[in-house]
């Protein structure tokens, strides 16, 4: 193999784990967004994310080996990723979800554009096709932080505490990609009258296997059916 | 695999009520045509003609709580999508799941044409005080469940929206002909995703029995209470609102599923169950209707928690939606 091959294959499986472990978090919401057409918009973005999950995995291998039978530490997603949508684990909360989107597809934006433009055909392809779905997550969920951000005091407050606790997870999901990221998130952030945090703290390790306490609980919950029907078809 | 013998038929009524209701749109009546005129002539009555009040007051009790049963039966569904076996399972499941949330915008949408509006139809189901199909008060206990609700409960719901789509309310018409297309496809996964269970491992092949065995008795309760007990019936059917009764319906449900199980390989759990040659239909056990009014009345296994989680749901968001009313409302100002 290439090794421009070779990179592209870890980039994508790097790409796929960030879509597939995004889909499980969002899917959370469903029944349970503040307005019936947030849940369909929500359901929307993780189905949108799981399609893109498994075109990604595909092409690494089989998508259910791969999304099942693998333990944390075979997993290569973001950090920010498998965090709880809220400030702590079983937590739901909108404004987290919104900046942890805003996020995400910022970063999806970029990688998706880059795969798009590279000269691997079978990536570009996939690229091409994400790139309008995280265009449109981008923009779902800039909506979201202006009315948040200029809303109510309470939703002011609520959406900085989140972007406070969100932003360290920022620099492992724009790894080369930082400078780019910056000038789509910092105008949306000032746009909504929030405080771009300070650059401190730096959590890294997902895309090594090495993750937080949090993804072995999601894939618990995920394969555990899987698991317990070995070989089984579904 | 098999397609789901019957559903094709129902799904040519679909598109038969469909064609009906374009060709009463051409040959409509003068403007003045009173409301008994427009129901006798097979018209459809729009939201601005005169109605009576009882005719008002009924299709908003129904479509509402037809919107409400999609809306709380996402809850039973939704709790398997975290642990669907296959990543294709849990695309169809999630976007079936989307589905319903649409389907609810869509008839709380036709409510709100007769004059009822969201805020008073989401009070009235946080409240209890309108009810939801009794239905997604049963637990679902295993991954099996969503193949049998598909089969099942999806089946129970088209044999009953099918005579819908010819309603003489024209929004609920038109809105019963879309959810019943998509009710089809819902239909038509759930099977597949029972059958593929029911040709599995011995442990899928219990688990697809228990399902059926769960779910086929309270299926047979989603028709209502038998005719003689029926209290919005007869009105109903006069005002065109209603086509068929329970039992007929329930009887065309039970007639269809019986080939459909043996394709299947799975047992419906009644021994009573037989052809009956004079008849012409399948003899069957009625459902336990004391369980159903039970169930109806908040008792049934999951009640308190369904309508404990839609009030979380709504709580949990009122800070979100007060921030997008009040950014509303500054924007206003600033173009103003």
């Amino acid at each position: 193999m290439s090794e421009l091959a070779e990179r592209t294959e870890v980039e994508l499986l790097a790409l796929g784990d960030d879509a597939l472990i995004a889909a499980q978090r969002l899917a959370e919401w469903v029944s349970r967004a503040p307005t019936l057409e947030e849940d369909v918009a929500l359901a929307n973005i993780a189905l949108d994310q799981l399609g893109a999950a498994r075109m990604l995995l595909a092409t690494a291998g089989d998508e259910d080996e791969l999304a099942y039978r693998r333990d944390d530490q075979g997993f290569r997603n973001c950090l920010l990723a498998e965090l709880p949508l809220g400030p702590a684990r079983g937590d739901l909360d909108f404004g987290w979800t919104m900046t942890w989107l805003l996020m995400l597809s910022a970063a999806q934006l970029l990688r998706y554009t880059d795969l798009a433009a590279g000269a691997d055909e079978q990536a570009a392809g996939i690229g091409a096709k994400a790139v309008k779905e995280s265009t449109y997550h981008l923009d779902h969920a800039t909506q979201w932080m202006l009315r948040l951000g200029g809303g109510t005091e309470q939703s002011h407050r609520r959406v900085q505490e989140a972007l406070d606790g969100l932003w360290p997870y920022g620099h492992e999901l724009t790894e080369g990609i930082r400078d780019r990221w910056l000038a789509l998130v910092e105008p949306v952030l000032a746009e909504s009258g929030l405080t771009r945090p300070a650059d401190r703290w730096r959590p890294d390790g997902g895309r090594a296997g090495r993750h937080t306490e949090h993804l072995s609980f999601l894939l618990a919950e995920m394969q555990s059916l899987h698991r317990a029907h070995p070989g089984a078809q579904w | 695999m098999p397609g789901v013998a019957g559903a094709e038929r129902l799904l040519g009524e679909v598109e038969e009520a469909e064609a009906a209701l374009r060709e009463a749109a051409e040959r409509a009546l003068d403007g003045e045509a009173s409301f008994d005129a427009v129901i006798a002539a097979d018209q459809k009555i729009e939201p601005r003609d005169a109605m009576p009040d009882a005719y008002r007051a009924g299709l908003i009790r129904q479509i509402a709580q037809h919107a409400h049963s999609e809306i709380i039966g996402m809850q039973p569904e939704g709790n398997w999508i975290s642990r669907a076996p296959s990543l294709r399972r849990k695309a169809i499941l999630l976007a079936k799941v989307q589905d319903e949330a649409g389907h609810g915008l869509y008839l709380y949408a036709a409510a709100e044409t007769l004059g009822v509006s969201r805020q008073e139809l989401d009070a009235a189901l946080l409240t209890g005080k309108q009810k939801y199909s009794s239905i997604f008060n049963y637990p679902t206990l295993s991954w099996a469940d969503m193949g049998a609700i598909g089969w099942l409960v999806d089946g129970a719901a088209i044999v009953n929206q099918v005579p819908l789509c010819r309603c003489s309310y024209g929004p609920y018409a038109r809105a019963m002909i879309r959810v019943c297309k998509e009710e089809s496809f819902h239909q038509r996964q759930g099977y597949q995703s029972l059958y593929v269970l029911a040709q599995g491992t011995p442990a899928q092949r219990a688990m697809a029995q228990d399902a059926v065995d769960r779910w086929w008795y309270p299926s047979l309760a989603m028709f209502g209470p038998p005719d003689a007990d029926s209290t919005h019936s007869a009105q109903s059917m006069a005002w065109k609102v209603k086509r068929f009764s329970n039992d007929e319906l329930r009887q065309r449900f039970v007639d269809m599923c019986v080939p459909q199980a043996e394709i299947l390989g799975v047992t419906l759990p009644d021994p009573d169950l037989k052809w009956n040659e004079q008849r012409g239909h399948y003899d069957y056990t009625s459902p336990d209707f004391d369980e159903l009014m039970r169930v109806v009345k908040g008792d049934g296994p999951c009640n308190r928690q369904r309508l404990a989680h839609r009030n979380r749901a709504h709580e949990d968001g009122a800070w979100v939606r007060e921030a997008a009313a009040a950014y509303a409302a500054k924007n206003r100002k600033v173009l103003a």
